[in-house]
């Protein structure tokens, strides 16, 4: 074991994988000779070399249309783009293609690319460098989609992307890649070597995709989220004095619906949260599960804690996050008495 | 002056007589052949002039006859005649209700065959919905077309996909998308992973002359050119994409080879219509992908013939009698003149390869048919639309297959 930030957990998985499987190899705009703009693949050209680790054009729709091709021809790439933002340009090549190929040829042909992209706010990134774009993937049938929250299951969770036979989009809540952040940008910076989670181990394994993780048992109230926001809505449970359990999905898809469902039948109670904006976003479908199977065992009407339907705006950043002064009120209103 | 927003216009649209003075054509040998080695600069005039090999006494001459043995032009004249008789059994199906959609390649037939027949069998193709004649020439059964136009129980896309959109695994023929040029830069990613994995097969891929409008026909160029992939880029020019006129997608500025220069690509034009140029300019740009200088930017020129689709009617927009006064004339005609002239070949055995052709099809499209089709069994069970979304069943498919079956039940 050792302490890693997100980053380091990330580039160990990347390491790993690369040293197993000649066949998995990393791709994209400054990945290679720098080492990426978020240092996730630093030193992995060096160690590689150029063929596994080749710097691409600012090409997004490029990036993706080779690696398939690539992955039709036994690799396993490995693209990263850049910001989360920036994938739009490769939405075809993903929707129409990577997600489709299996299923529109039996199964006699599959592409299995991980994407990797930085995801979410919380940095000063403005409306090009803070989305979270993860519902306009989870919508499309033939992706796993993946978004971390930690560096234990950030490294797990991708080297079970590379190893999977479908293609996975990876996002990774880049406010939390050198620490947990509980939504105050106020406290000093915290290190994920004060965290639990930053303990990793320095080899191979699996953290399973399609499996979420109860992160805080408890009894009072269900509150479902992932990525950023599992540190924020454990941040503001504990100010309250509540006794929240926690579910931090981990898998956006396929969604393990079974431990919110079990969770949300004991409790009674759910918010459901999530930075991305509210209208269609992930929580929707979340809250339209728990309503479907648990409806008899709630008490309440189910909360979204949620960024605003508003572009991300730069000057009003923490205006726009969901911080935790959001999720008591959503807490509260979900504890009301009726 | 003020500036005037410029619309491309049809040279001919219906009722107004036929107009190629746009087209520009070179007599045939008239274009040397360069080294496969050769530097970009010696390369450009290819991007512009037009390789030719058959004249019009039907002889072959000029540095890039490839001499093919008299069974090799009787094989590619079989592959395209086949085609043709395929095409037009299928596109028949479609009228009687057999088939619920057809696109024909009638009039590019040398295209794909001549093409076909240059690459190696190790090569992986990526093909666009007009590519029929690959199929042929890599000995895919007729059978296992028509089970997938059909979507019945042997359909080798489970009744997925529209019919046409083939693909072929152990044929190295990948899946037909259906939307355009995506499949351009898969095919470089493909070819990237040959010259990753150092083997010395090459991938080659088909897009329209619409098409290249796609932002994809950009990134597979540049990708191409920027690892220098082993792959064949063609760019097949019949002149019409539906009603739109090539002109749209770029045509007036200049040739669609000459797009290839300017990433640094050789663009090579190339009668598409000229068995033997279409196989020289492939062997050439195979070779050269091989030896590893890279792609090569293939512009075929030809004319589509046959409808856009079986849903398509170009009387309501060019001129009816077109492709008769098309200058390049017909792929199949001409190579059985060629043939003829060398003496190998007669209307006679031409009248019977057509006959054995028809018969073939028939007999395939009888089996076919045992199989089932949209509307008479045996039909795939629908459950299984429920599998290869991923390669495992998730749970809220499981459980919407369980609803669909008693759906099912109910009704």
């Amino acid at each position: 074991m050792s302490q890693m930030n997100m980053i380091q957990a990330l580039n160990s998985a990347l390491d790993v994988m690369m040293a197993r499987d000649p066949n998995v190899i990393v791709m994209g705009e400054d990945v290679g000779y720098f080492g990426g703009v978020f240092r996730v693949t630093d030193g992995l050209q060096r160690k590689y070399g150029e063929h596994r680790v080749p710097d691409t054009p600012i090409a997004e729709g490029g990036i993706v249309g080779t690696a398939i091709g690539m992955a039709v021809n036994g690799l396993r790439p490995v693209a990263e783009i850049q910001f989360a933002d920036y994938i739009y340009p490769a939405y075809d090549q993903i929707v129409s293609e990577l997600a489709r190929l299996r299923y529109r040829t039996g199964g006699d042909f599959y592409a299995p690319v991980t994407i990797r992209t930085p995801c979410g706010g919380g940095i000063r990134g403005g409306q090009t460098h803070s989305q979270s774009p993860e519902a306009l993937f989870a919508h499309v049938c033939g992706l796993k989609v993946v978004m971390p929250s930690n560096p234990y299951d950030a490294k797990g969770l991708l080297i079970s992307a590379i190893e999977d036979d479908d293609p996975v989009v990876f996002f990774e809540p880049k406010r939390l890649y050198n620490g947990p952040f509980d939504g105050d940008p106020d406290k000093p910076a915290v290190p994920w070597s004060s965290h639990p989670k930053g303990e990793v181990p320095e080899g191979h394994y699996r953290v399973p995709i399609g499996s979420a993780q109860v992160v805080r048992p408890g009894s009072q109230v269900t509150i479902v989220t992932y990525g950023t926001m599992v540190h924020v809505c454990t941040a503001a449970a504990a100010s309250m004095n509540i006794d929240a359990e926690i579910i931090d999905i981990r898998t956006i898809a396929p969604l393990d619906a079974e431990t919110i469902w079990t969770s949300v039948k004991k409790t009674g109670r759910c918010v459901v949260a999530h930075e991305a904006t509210r209208f269609a976003g992930f929580g929707a479908e979340i809250v339209a599960t728990i309503q479907e199977e648990c409806f008899w065992h709630l008490e309440a009407p189910i909360q979204r804690v949620t960024g605003w339907d508003t572009p991300y705006p730069h000057a009003f950043e923490w205006e726009y996050f969901p911080g935790q002064a959001r999720v008591r009120a959503a807490i509260e209103a979900v504890m009301e008495e009726s | 002056m003020k500036s005037r927003l410029h619309v491309p216009r049809a040279p001919a649209r219906p009722g107004e007589p036929s107009d190629f003075s746009y087209l520009k054509l070179s007599p045939a040998g008239a274009v040397r052949r360069p080294d496969v080695n050769a530097p970009l600069e010696e390369l450009a005039p290819l991007a512009t002039q037009l390789v030719r090999v058959l004249d019009d006494d039907h002889r072959a001459v000029g540095p890039w006859d490839p001499h093919l043995a008299p069974a090799d032009l009787e094989l590619g004249l079989r592959h395209m005649v086949l085609t043709r008789v395929f095409d037009d059994r299928m596109h028949r199906a479609q009228r009687q209700g057999k088939i619920t959609f057809y696109i024909k390649s009638t009039g590019e037939e040398a295209v794909s065959v001549a093409q076909g027949m240059a690459l190696r069998p190790g090569d992986m193709l990526f093909p666009s919905y007009r590519n029929q004649g690959l199929q042929i020439v890599r000995g895919r059964k007729l059978v296992d077309l028509m089970c997938q136009l059909l979507s019945n129980s042997r359909d080798m896309c489970k009744g997925r996909q529209l019919p046409v959109m083939y693909h072929w695994r152990e044929g190295n023929l990948f899946s037909i998308s259906g939307n355009l040029a995506t499949q351009f830069p898969n095919a470089v990613g493909w070819a990237m992973a040959a010259a990753i994995k150092n083997e010395d097969r090459v991938a080659a891929s088909w897009i329209g002359d619409g098409s290249t409008a796609e932002a994809d026909f950009h990134h597979a160029l540049l990708f191409a050119q920027v690892y220098r992939a082993p792959v064949l880029l063609n760019i097949v020019n019949n002149q019409w994409a539906i009603s739109t006129f090539q002109a749209f997608a770029g045509g007036e500025a200049g040739s669609f080879a000459a797009r290839g220069p300017g990433y640094g690509i050789p663009g090579i034009r190339v009668d598409g219509n000229d068995f033997l140029a279409v196989y020289a300019v492939t062997q050439w740009a195979a070779e050269r992908a091989r030896k590893g200088y890279g792609p090569t930017l293939i512009e075929l020129v030809t004319y589509r013939a046959a409808p856009h689709s079986t849903s398509d009617d170009p009387s309501r927009y060019r001129p009816k009698d077109e492709y008769e006064r098309w200058p390049l004339g017909d792929p199949i005609e001409r190579l059985k003149s060629h043939l003829i002239a060398l003496g190998e070949w007669t209307e006679e055995r031409e009248a019977m390869l057509m006959k054995q052709c028809e018969e073939e099809v028939s007999a395939a499209w009888r089996e076919a048919n045992t199989y089932g089709s949209l509307t008479s069994g045996p039909q795939l069970d629908p459950a299984t639309m429920f599998e290869d979304v991923l390669k495992e069943m998730t749970p809220n498919l499981a459980r919407q297959r369980m609803q669909l079956a008693k759906e099912l039940k109910r009704s």
